[in-house]
């Protein structure tokens, strides 16, 4: 019989397939587990709703669990449950590591003034000297950003 | 057909017929940033589209895909403004303005809406519009005093809520849009 640790424990192994240094435990995209009669039922949120790796991730978290031996159901949620604030302490240094800077908290409005300010740190050198390129970048989640310190360009996630 | 389905429809009608439009610029925009700007606006616009022909197949009992590309051009009840083809820069700048600003607005009342499904959605496609409303405000900083932005605002604005259905720009993108799906048989599994 499956217990719902262990279709955690499973979940943290499935990598996000566009950023696959994070799992989908990290992005904090399961929304709840829930086990009844050896039936597995996973709550799941998209990060964007255009993103393309929805249905893969979808895929590898119904094949994770049947490798357990449980029948998976994986229901996809359009609320608003998700944001970048969920994902984990663990999952922002991951990303740090990978070279994609992770998102800034969620407070204040978003506003043009502060992402053309120099409130965001380079993931390589950490140096704050850093300019928005572009709002918009090679997925829905990120926008790419220059740092002026080590003249790198680099990639930060959205915060949404 | 349910008030409520019939917004689902208007606004993923929106939401997809501008995402096609937009997603017209990939490869030839004036410079590369705005290439991956207009491509990854289009591909959040068609994923709210989804999201919300989903919500909408539920109610109808049908799936996202039929709604979106099983009806006749006249049934979609888009606005004016995004059925049109706009090759010019600044016609299409005038046009992500004018749809940004009309969008928020009425992302604002979803939001507020009783229909906890409907609130939940509208503010979740909010967190992603707020990059579409911040691109739209750095551009129509740049181009400001330029005359032909201008009138391209007065030539669209008035475009914003009429919804006609099957107009020839319109039609001519359905063409292209659903013929490879049309080109099978009905019930092909993609």
């Amino acid at each position: 019989m499956v217990t719902e640790a262990q279709v955690w424990e499973a979940l943290a192994e499935v990598p996000d397939p566009e950023i696959p240094v994070i799992s989908v435990v990290d992005l904090g995209v399961v929304r709840g587990v829930r086990v009844e009669e050896g039936r597995v039922h996973v709550e799941f949120t998209p990060t964007f709703l255009g993103c393309p790796a929805l249905e893969v991730m979808r895929e590898q978290m119904a094949a994770r669990i049947a490798e357990l031996g449980a029948e998976a159901e994986v229901e996809v949620v359009l609320d608003d449950s998700w944001s970048t604030d969920k994902i984990t302490p663990e999952g922002r240094e991951k990303l740090r590591e990978a070279g994609f800077a992770p998102p800034t908290p969620r407070g204040k409005a978003t506003t043009l003034v502060q992402l053309q300010s120099n409130g965001f740190r380079c993931p390589y050198c950490g140096s704050r000297d850093t300019a928005l390129e572009n709002l918009f970048g090679p997925t829905p989640c990120r926008s790419l950003r220059y740092c002026r310190s080590c003249r790198q360009p680099f990639e930060q996630f959205k915060t949404i | 057909m349910s008030e409520r389905a019939q917004l689902l429809l208007e606004i993923a009608d929106d939401e997809l017929i501008l995402g096609w439009r937009d997603s017209e610029w990939t490869g030839i925009a004036p410079f590369l940033e705005e290439d991956v700007a207009f491509s990854s606006i289009a591909q959040n616009e068609i994923g709210h589209a989804r999201a919300l022909y989903e919500l909408a197949a539920r109610e109808l009992g049908t799936t996202a895909d039929e709604l979106a590309f099983d009806r006749k051009p006249e049934e979609y009840r888009c606005s004016a403004l995004v059925e049109l083809r706009l090759p010019e820069w600044e016609r299409t700048i005038a046009r992500h303005v004018l749809y940004e600003q009309a969008d928020a607005e009425r992302l604002g009342r979803l939001k507020a809406s009783d229909d906890a499904e409907l609130a939940g959605l509208a503010a979740k496609i909010d967190r992603e519009e707020v990059y579409h409303r911040l691109h739209a405000e750095m551009w129509a900083e740049r181009l400001q005093d330029e005359p032909r932005y201008q009138a391209a605002l007065e030539e669209l604005q008035p475009l914003v809520d009429r919804r006609n259905g099957g107009s020839p720009e319109l039609t001519a993108l359905w063409e292209e849009m659903t013929s490879v799906r049309r080109s099978q048989p009905a019930g092909t599994t993609w």
